[in-house]
């Protein structure tokens, strides 16, 4: 704790007067409550938050940086770094934005199983936030009940992609190989459980009168305000915008797909958590048609200069071992060009921005992420409460730092 | 909005081929100086922007629906002249649509206006590309490095700022 004079983390100097009163607390970036390494440096009048001001860059690893200096096949495993909590969508918003720049047409089986797996990694990812959630409010038992069902989900990851959390299965023209044999039975099984495993949590948090007054009228933020700082995804739906790019602007087929997109007015943390658990439970919906409608076909697209072969066919066709031969030491040119795909992942409106001059490595990889801009909101939402509103506040907004810094 | 079956790329071409598109019409309206050349490619439209006239361009596809804020990041295409591109990308909710506005910057003492007042939103992504890029924003409400710590030297997104080893 400091005297606010001489600080320059603050913005602008407010009237001496008031200023004398004030005090400056240090949250993190070592703090339970902060969700990775995101310093907060608050102003406080007694336990008033008076200001705000979020310090990041701690986890800054400069990926866009090295994007430039890789193939274009070679950024995929980058971007599983980004968001450790849900790679498979910025696996998929890389590879969707590669494919557009390439004009690559994807074979539906392969659109079918990114949509399942981007909806189990919605899955994956709001168990995390639910138990976190939940524990900064003083509710442990919750969290060890999430990652009971996260484990599931995780070695369903791991038949699939041989990896738990750093998946990198997406690849640019599809998937990188055959789902295991009992793999949507794996897949049924734990969609069968798993609507009552939300009840579970449900009865647990609803009902229970601390975790209610813990969020209910806390952190609010109006429909306008969350538009205008660029907040996105469940947070802006908590608040009563009705937008998500699934449903208005669907991308890799789920135009094909039916599900309700909740939607709540309140704009507080309450808010956030009632859209939260709603959209598990409609992933599951999504995930039954996706496994009901699986259409039968191939999982890669028919391009053999940027589609690696298959192992078998290298062994007897030589157009097959050259074409692996040229990819891997030399990768693919992808037209001139610049594209911005956009998908819904979990934390909100995820963008990549991908730039190519011809070459095979990408000029400029630039992502777009839903925590950066969530967090600017942090300071309307917590201004005016007290200092134990602001760790419901940071909890209730779902964000993880390794996308904010990358 | 009807969506060209074929690539524009050229202003005129977009101009023949989406008159009718509210974003375009917005700019001209306003001032058709600004508009100083546009794109429609893999289904995206580009317009590019005289860098002074950016905030006017921003307040006026605003008033016309572009209201939700997404992206503001640059591109250094360093050695050609000029080098840097700063793109915005701007998501309509009512029209279901995105379009992006370019500007081009020279070289020596990149700046451009900050489009804050129009979109606080863009605040930390204006920011992000002082600190990375080096392109300043005129009457940002706090241009300080982002990433890199405050006493950084250099712009590590700048083309001639190496990938790896010491500087």
């Amino acid at each position: 704790m400091t005297e606010t004079a001489g600080t320059p983390i603050l913005e602008a100097p407010q009237a001496v007067g008031a200023h004398d009163q004030h005090m400056v607390l240090n949250m993190g970036p070592q703090h339970p409550s902060m969700h990775g390494v995101l310093r907060l440096v608050v102003e406080i009048d007694g336990e008033i938050v008076v200001r705000l001001y979020p310090e990041i860059g701690y986890l800054h690893t400069g990926i866009e940086k090295t994007c430039e200096a890789k193939f274009y096949q070679q950024v995929v495993p980058l971007t599983d770094r980004i968001d450790y909590l849900s790679p498979m969508a910025n696996n998929l918003c890389y590879c969707l934005a590669v494919e557009r720049l390439l004009g690559l047409e994807i074979p539906e089986k392969a659109k079918w199983i990114r949509v399942l797996l981007a909806e189990l990694t919605r899955l994956n990812s709001h168990l995390i936030w639910l138990g976190t959630h939940a524990m900064d409010i003083g509710a442990l038992t919750v969290f060890l009940y999430c990652f009971r069902e996260r484990e599931d989900i995780l070695r369903i990851f791991e038949a699939v992609a041989g990896q738990r959390m750093m998946t990198s299965y997406f690849r640019i023209g599809g998937l990188s190989m055959e789902p295991p044999l009992d793999f949507f039975d794996r897949v049924q099984a734990f969609i069968n459980i798993f609507p009552e495993k939300i009840d579970e949590y449900s009865n647990l948090l609803t009902g229970n009168p601390i975790f209610r007054n813990r969020l209910m009228g806390v952190g609010v933020i109006s429909a306008d305000d969350a538009v205008a700082l660029g907040v996105t995804g469940p947070n802006m739906r908590g608040s009563g915008v009705d937008f998500d790019l699934r449903r208005d602007m669907p991308y890799s087929g789920y135009e094909k797909f039916q599900f309700k997109v909740p939607v709540s007015t309140a704009g507080d943390c309450w808010a956030r958590y009632e859209v939260r658990m709603a959209e598990m439970r409609e992933s599951v919906q999504i995930i039954q048609q996706a496994l009901d409608g699986m259409p039968e076909g191939a999982i890669k697209a028919d391009a053999p200069k940027i589609v690696l072969p298959d192992r078998e066919k290298m062994k007897t066709q030589m157009e097959a071992l050259i074409h692996h031969f040229k990819i891997v030491t030399e990768g693919f040119a992808v037209p001139a060009g610049e594209v911005y795909q956009a998908i819904e992942s979990p934390r909100g409106q995820m963008g990549y921005y991908v730039v190519s001059d011809g070459t095979a490595k990408p000029y400029r990889v630039h992502m777009r992420n839903p925590s950066f801009a969530t967090l600017q909101a942090i300071e309307t939402m917590a201004k005016g409460r007290m200092i134990s509103d602001l760790v419901a506040v940071v909890g209730s907004i779902d964000i993880v730092l390794g996308e904010i810094d990358r | 909005m009807t969506v060209p079956a074929n690539d524009l790329l050229s202003k005129a071409a977009v101009l023949e081929g989406l008159p009718d598109h509210p974003a375009v019409q917005a700019i001209l309206g306003f001032n058709p100086e600004a508009l100083t050349d546009a794109r429609f490619d893999r289904g995206e439209l580009t317009l590019s922007i005289a860098p002074e006239q950016i905030r006017f361009a921003a307040a006026a596809v605003k008033a016309c629906g572009f209201n939700a804020f997404e992206d503001v990041t640059a591109v250094d295409w360093f050695p050609s002249s000029p080098r840097f591109q700063v793109s915005y990308h701007i998501l309509s909710h009512k029209y279901k649509e995105r379009i992006r506005l370019r500007v081009m910057l020279p070289a020596e003492d990149p700046a451009v206006e900050t489009v804050t007042s129009v979109w606080p939103g863009a605040n930390y992504y204006e920011r992000e590309v002082f600190d990375l890029f080096g392109i300043n924003f005129e009457g940002h409400p706090n241009l300080r490095r982002i990433m890199m710590p405050d006493d950084w030297t250099g712009h590590p997104l700048r083309k001639d700022y190496p990938v790896e080893g010491y500087r």
